[in-house]
């Protein structure tokens, strides 16, 4: 939005959209994107012309890519939804229409869109999209509304129980494109409802592979979880694997199982979800490995661990940030299992280019590793570490060898000699370090290295670092017996600088002071005295309190009480030797893998891995019925949308995939279980999936989609958006000529009933004959551009043979060359959208002869040209035709009082009116009758009234009611069109209405 | 899942910024910088940052930290993985990911990332599909468009995404129909002081750049697959087939992209194709040290060595190289410290040398380490590991299609302590 609003154009000031036309596309689409303000006011103002003026310009942003027209406008919704609520609000009838859209990837962007409004009032019409779309035919469609389950979640928690339905029945999907999406929306929704997922559970092991990557991961993560819920554990309690035999893979599984005395039996189904997984190691996506690897981790059997070590190595030659989660995963799987990675130690070998965090991870991992045989080459390694130019890193490595010594007792005393050298370096940091992990590792083992102590005092001098200083002090007092001599004189020399030194110094001085008077009171009383003076006085308040508090307990007088007695025994106690382990040691309690591991605290929404079962639940939850396919009789189909592609994506057989894709048609099976949603609807489409079991996919019947009730102001707004887009969507290639009185007709403003749009009911009949057939036929093709060939068509007004949501056209070609054409034909692959059932193809046409043909064109009830390519032997020619919206309609018959009882269920948004003054000559009844039924192909209704004209008929693609009545009041006349199809009444409205004001026959 | 995502170039300005579910406030990052602050260089910012209310996930690339906001438990190699996915994108549109380059192309950001993922959850990754969805910016079109003021969102709806072959588009055409497959093998290595390897191992890639119409089914074949220790695969390879019968099969997307990656382990023994002799030391007193490096052609399997480079991260205190190379060029930048010596092609008969005094800033204590070298090198003609393509078969389509292998070594992370 940063870059946006920088970019953005006002367009007022681009002056007239004409003018606008050769402006930079990303001027056009900035302004199309950062709709600004002064559009809004004036679609928003009062007066007519102002907002006549808007959707001009806006149409004008839009015309050249009159196609992509939608999609841009999802795009800008997507974006502004949260933050332009009102604005958004005004498109949902609009998305509600385009849910229903024939293609696909409308329909799954419209519901895409229509979900990320985040308007609490849409809840009930997102509810009922997502329903739709979950038993839609396109298993893209499908993805979407399980993507959109998350978003209503998350917008009103309390769909849950109604959104979880819909998860179930989503999870029965077979396809690989929703598996993924659809488990999604049950972590996020429902992730406690295991019992969802039995009867799924063995297709989604078996889907896994197929799955896309990102749905892969979340699936095996889930899979996790209920696994630890339904199988015993693999783990034997009593017997520790040896863990180089367990490398000894040549003895299959079932020997090593005789061996055992109390045999484990793994689940067919823990087996199957290993199994299924297994190659996933060998993904190119890094966080499918990872997730694969934890699955292993937590489920499989000890000895079959090993298979993902290969895998984690080689996420190490990643970038930086994936080798920093996968180094935190194996540092704390080194610590429980040394023998998983010891064969590639040489891997987690430190480069001086690595960054920080991870040479220190590295650091930890060879830590882990070490162990007495290879613990010299770790150390020869450290000793290059030591030496680096990173500080902080040599200092870690120092740590690093601190802990190696106290876990490898054999290597105690060579570590803590080769830490003793480091004490002469040159560097603080690394002599500081060096001083803070010997204390460490002398409390472990005082007595035997006085010498060391010694070693130290006299270094002390050299060293500066505080902590380093601090800590020497604390050993010379804590082993003040071991070194007699030394530690007063120490004693002596820093009550010289006691004041130089640094808080914690002093505080290390006062102790040292004590315990040597404790010990040896008649050399020290008197520094140790002077000392405490000193402390006293000193800034710092701990240091004061510290001073008192120890002379109150070292210098006994009338004052101090018992507990000057126990002085001794109080600061010369033993004290425990300080553990050196790892920061990986407590991170298993998390499952690996996971944003609360890499923090190690548990992140917002972490889902605890339970523990394994003590007796397996039952497994036969997981059965599903297997019932053999029934093979229905083949049905050949027609897709109304791309076929090449919904054909292909059912398709997962591998050796399928290059072939199907041009396969047209396919044949149908189904399975006794999708055979019961049969009854409830009727199958529009069947299709073939290919893979083992077979299914049958039926496609929801577009049911209507009732509304909601909005305020009044509410729908105001959305009408106007609406005919915004209603004139986007119709007006492209023609100039915008709507008169105003259309466009603002009182008749849009009536109640919200009107947006309830209802099924076509069943009292009409369908099928008659058309009233009246225009002989008049458009060019298709002229014969100069033709090279001779020429065609026109002409719209037979029957219903189609070759499909019903057809248009039936009929075509006449002829041939004005004189030589004759040959193989005329359409080309296969060109039709834009729309289905068009092609002629066979001309073998011959001899020369200034003519043939007819006829075909038919589903046009989805809009008026969009249908483009394809008439072909010749030779040649191919680019041809379109252009429905009149009359011609888009089917007669239909119905008495009065159904007519009245249809139009009264089709009001408000559905019914557009204008009145017009008629000429005389129009006025009897035949001659309304006859322009009527000219421009639509209607069926005429018999009225009662002699003012009242009635026509009706129904849409040829999605069968709606279209209802035409003009009623006669002299010298004016209403013309009323009801219909669901907003689009197409208000086109019908002003062609009838140019029909009936012409004069003429 | 990811919530938001946030640009944020080397100087710490935030330039873009993109949200998928409600916005969240910019000043999120203020952590980032707080963390990016400590760590001084930009490669030691932790990947995870955690904030009271938010987790953010960060990468950085071509220095631009792509900065992620999470609300919930997710695995973070997930979002990692998909913020390096975002960035090969941008370098796959714009030809390079920089700074520049996204805000001179910020419509069709903006218009991959709302493609990219939905509700934080990815939708269309697959470079296939997206440039069917959003087509790519070439200097034509944008020509074209500003004439003609048309847009750069893609005129078809794209269909691949639809199928069960996501990542390849459909109908696909050429009139020369070719396939080439490169054989890149890197050798990562550290060499002691000594010479001697501490550690070595091959990681391979099998780059294609597919161009062959229609739905093409190949089967690539090795002579000697059972070098290969470790696989991973682009997800149209067939698992089965490979576990099975070792080979490749698979139906290739279109255009360019990484068939698989291997990797051969140290077990094996890798040559090393050159060897380093080097004596760097710094003095006590005067403030100088001595540098003399020479190299040398070791397993080379009787081909040239290009494109040689030596780069050396010199410590802090010294300030200036006077050197003398007897072949290639060598430059010092005293401000990254770092000597970088340009050899180019090893000449077996005549051994380049680099050979001066280092002066160090008077006063400072000598280095206690040596700086170790960095090796970069070119290998034409030759797989290191000793991998061989055996054949390419196609199937499914009747064309013959030109096919060619190539085979290149180079140098990964290849290093010479001293």
């Amino acid at each position: 939005m940063l870059g946006m609003s920088a970019n953005s154009v006002s367009y007022n000031e681009q002056g007239s959209v004409e003018s606008g036309v050769d402006a930079a596309q990303e001027n056009r689409i900035t302004t199309l994107l950062g709709w600004n303000e002064d559009l809004k006011e004036m679609l928003e103002s009062n007066k007519e012309s102002l907002k006549l003026e808007a959707m001009k310009r806006i149409v004008g942003v839009f015309h050249p890519k009159i196609k992509n027209l939608k999609k841009l406008v999802y795009v800008y919704l997507v974006r502004y939804a949260e933050e332009q609520q009102d604005l958004a609000l005004l498109s949902i009838s609009t998305f509600q229409r385009a849910l229903k859209d024939p293609n696909q990837l409308i329909r799954a962007s419209a519901l895409r869109v229509l979900s990320s409004i985040r308007v609490p009032i849409i809840v009930p019409i997102m509810m009922l999209a997502i329903k739709e779309a979950a038993t839609d035919l396109s298993p893209y469609v499908r993805k979407t509304a399980a993507h959109a389950i998350q978003k209503l979640y998350s917008l009103d928690p309390d769909q849950k129980e109604h959104l979880i339905e819909v998860i179930e029945k989503l999870l029965k999907d077979k396809s690989t494109l929703v598996a993924g999406s659809v488990v999604m929306a049950f972590e996020e929704v429902c992730p406690d409802r295991i019992d969802l997922i039995h009867k799924n559970y063995r297709k989604l092991c078996n889907l896994l592979v197929d799955v896309e990557e990102w749905g892969q991961v979340v699936i095996i993560h889930m899979l996790t979880r209920y696994a630890r819920t339904q199988f015993v554990s693999p783990w034997r309690e009593d017997a520790v694997f040896d863990e180089n035999s367990a490398k000894a893979f040549y003895d299959s599984e079932e020997e090593r199982r005789v061996d055992q005395s109390k045999p484990y039996i793994m689940d067919p189904d823990h087996r199957l979800l290993l199994r299924n997984t297994k190659p996933l190691l060998q993904s190119r996506n890094t966080a499918v490995v990872m997730a694969v690897s934890q699955l292993y981790w937590h489920l499989a059997p000890k000895h079959e661990l090993s298979i993902i070590t290969k895998s984690l190595v080689r996420l190490l030659r990643s970038h930086r940030e994936v080798q920093y989660i996968v180094l935190q995963n194996i540092a704390t799987m080194s610590i429980q299992r040394k023998g998983m990675f010891e064969p590639f130690m040489k891997s987690f070998y430190v480069r001086s280019t690595d960054a920080t965090h991870i040479k220190t991870l590295k650091l930890e991992i060879l830590t882990n590793l070490a162990n007495e045989a290879n613990i010299s080459t770790i150390l020869r390694e450290f000793q290059t570490y030591v030496k680096s130019q990173d500080k902080a890193f040599a200092a870690a490595t120092i740590q690093a060898i601190g802990c190696c010594a106290t876990n490898i007792s054999e290597v105690t005393d060579t570590c803590l000699n080769g830490l003793v050298l480091l004490l002469s370096n040159r560097d603080e940091t690394v002599v500081a370090e060096s001083v803070v992990v010997i204390k460490k590792l002398l409390q472990t083992q005082p007595s035997q290295h006085s010498d060391i102590i010694k070693h130290m005092a006299k270094l002390f001098d050299n060293i500066t670092v505080p902590m380093a200083r601090a800590s020497i002090l604390w050993l010379m007092g804590e082993y003040c017996e071991h070194v007699p001599k030394i530690a007063p004189d120490v004693l002596r020399k820093m009550a010289k600088t006691f004041t130089d030194e640094e808080d914690i110094v002093k505080l290390q001085i006062v102790n040292l002071a004590a315990k040597l008077y404790l010990t040896n009171s008649k050399q020290t009383k008197l520094l140790t005295q002077y000392i405490l003076n000193l402390g006293k006085y000193d800034q710092n308040y701990d240091i004061r309190d510290r001073t008192r508090f120890i002379r109150q307990l070292i210098v006994p007088n009338e004052k101090s009480g018992a507990l000057s007695k126990y002085a001794r025994r109080i600061l010369m106690a033993p004290k425990p030797a300080p553990v050196l382990q790892s920061a990986f040691k407590d991170r298993d309690r998390f499952q690996l893998g996971t944003l609360s591991h890499t923090l190690n605290s548990q992140a917002s929404g972490y889902l605890e891995l339970s523990d394994w079962p003590a007796v397996a639940p039952d497994q036969s939850v997981r059965n599903v019925e297997v019932v053999e396919p029934v093979r229905l009789p083949c049905i050949y189909l027609v897709f109304k949308d791309n076929v090449k592609n919904s054909e292909s994506e059912e398709n997962s057989d591998d050796s399928n995939k290059s072939s199907s894709s041009q396969s047209e048609k396919s044949s149908s099976e189904s399975d006794s279980e999708k055979k019961k949603t049969l009854k409830n609807k009727k199958p529009q489409q069947q299709k073939l999936d290919s893979k083992d079991s077979t299914k049958l996919v039926l496609k929801g019947s577009y049911d209507a989609i009732s509304s909601f009730p909005f305020s009044l102001e509410c729908y105001k707004l959305m009408r106007v958006l609406m005919l915004l887009l209603l004139f986007c969507l119709t007006v492209s290639p023609v100039p915008v000529t709507t008169p105003k009185s259309s466009i603002l007709s009182p008749n849009l403003l009536s109640d919200l009933q009107g947006l309830l749009i209802s099924p076509t009911a069943s009292a009409l009949q369908v099928g008659v004959s058309p009233v009246f057939v225009p002989e008049t036929s458009h060019e298709l093709l002229h014969r100069m551009t033709g090279k001779g060939l020429s065609a026109q068509y002409r719209f037979t007004r029957q219903p189609c043979i070759y499909g019903n949501s057809m248009v039936s056209l009929q075509l006449t070609l002829s041939n004005s060359t004189d030589q004759a054409l040959e193989n005329i034909h359409i080309s296969e692959k060109s039709s834009t959208g729309q289905n068009i059932h092609r002629f066979n193809a001309i073998e011959r046409l001899e020369p200034q002869a003519s043939v007819t043909v006829s075909m038919g064109v589903d046009f989805n009830d809009s008026t969009q040209a249908a483009n394809f390519q008439l072909c010749t032997k030779e040649d191919e020619f680019s041809v379109s035709i252009q429905p009149a919206v009359g011609e888009l309609l089917l007669p239909i018959t119905m008495s009065e009082a159904d007519f009245t009882k249809e139009q009264g269920k089709l009001v408000g948004m559905n019914e557009s009116s204008a009145t017009i003054t008629m000429t005389p000559e129009n006025v009897s009844s035949q001659s309304v009758n006859r322009k009527v039924v000219s421009v639509a192909n209607l069926g005429v209704i018999p009225s009662g009234q002699e003012n009242i004209y009635r026509f009706s008929g129904k849409t040829v693609s999605s069968g709606s009611l279209v209802l035409v009545s003009v009623v006669l009041k002299d010298p004016d006349a209403v013309i009323t069109i009801n219909t669901e199809k907003t689009v197409m009444g208000s086109m019908l409205l002003r062609q009838v209405k140019t029909a009936l004001t012409n004069s003429g026959p | 899942m990811i919530h938001s995502l946030f640009l944020i170039n080397n100087a710490g300005d935030l330039f873009l910024e993109k949200h998928w579910k409600s916005v969240i406030s910019r000043s999120v990052c203020d952590y980032f910088f707080e963390a990016r602050e400590k760590a001084v260089e930009p490669d030691n910012v932790p990947p995870v940052i955690r904030t009271p209310h938010h987790y953010l996930i960060n990468i950085y690339r071509e220095k631009i930290f792509f900065v992620s906001v999470i609300q919930t438990e997710v695995p973070p190699l997930f979002v990692i993985e998909f913020l390096h996915r975002v960035a090969e994108t941008f370098q796959d549109y714009f030809g390079e990911c920089s700074e520049t380059t996204i805000k001179d192309n910020v419509v069709i950001v903006y218009e991959l990332l709302e493609e990219m993922l939905d509700n934080g959850f990815p939708l269309a990754t697959e470079s296939n599909i997206l440039k069917e969805l959003i087509r790519p910016p070439t200097i034509l079109r944008s020509m074209v468009n500003t004439i003609t003021g048309s847009s750069n969102v893609g005129e078809t709806l794209p269909t691949g995404q639809l199928s069960n072959i996501p990542w390849r588009r459909a109908g696909v055409k050429y009139t020369n129909n070719e396939a080439y497959f490169d054989v890149v093998e890197e050798i990562d290595a550290i060499l002691d002081k000594s010479g001697t390897t501490v550690f070595a191992e091959i990681q391979g890639v099998i780059d294609a750049c597919v161009k062959l119409s229609g739905m093409p089914d190949l089967t690539l074949s090795f002579m000697n697959p059972r070098l290969l220790d470790d696989v991973s695969f682009h997800p149209c390879v067939r698992y089965k087939r490979w576990e099975s019968e070792r080979v490749i099969s698979f139906i290739p997307p279109d255009g360019n992209f990484q068939l698989m990656s291997y990797h051969i382990s140290a077990q094996n023994l890798v040559a090393i194709p050159i060897y380093v002799k080097q004596n760097i030391s710094f003095f006590e007193t005067g403030s100088s040290g001595r540098l003399d490096i020479t190299v040398g052609p070791k397993q080379t399997m009787g081909k040239t060595v290009e494109c040689l480079v030596v780069t050396v991260h010199m410590p802090k205190v010294v300030l200036s190289a006077n050197l003398s190379a007897t072949q290639g060029t060598y430059n010092y930048d005293p401000v990254t410290k770092i000597l970088l010596w340009d050899i180019g092609k090893l000449n077996p008969q005549k051994l380049p040398n680099l050979k001066g005094s280092l002066s160090l800033q008077s006063g400072a204590p000598k280095p206690e380490e040596n700086p170790s070298l960095n090796i970069d090198l070119k290998i034409q003609q030759l797989a290191i590991s000793g991998l061989k393509v055996n054949r390419l078969d196609m199937y499914g389509e009747k064309y013959k299609p030109f096919k060619g292998v190539k085979y290149v070594t180079k140098a990964g992370k290849f290093q010479v302590r001293t």
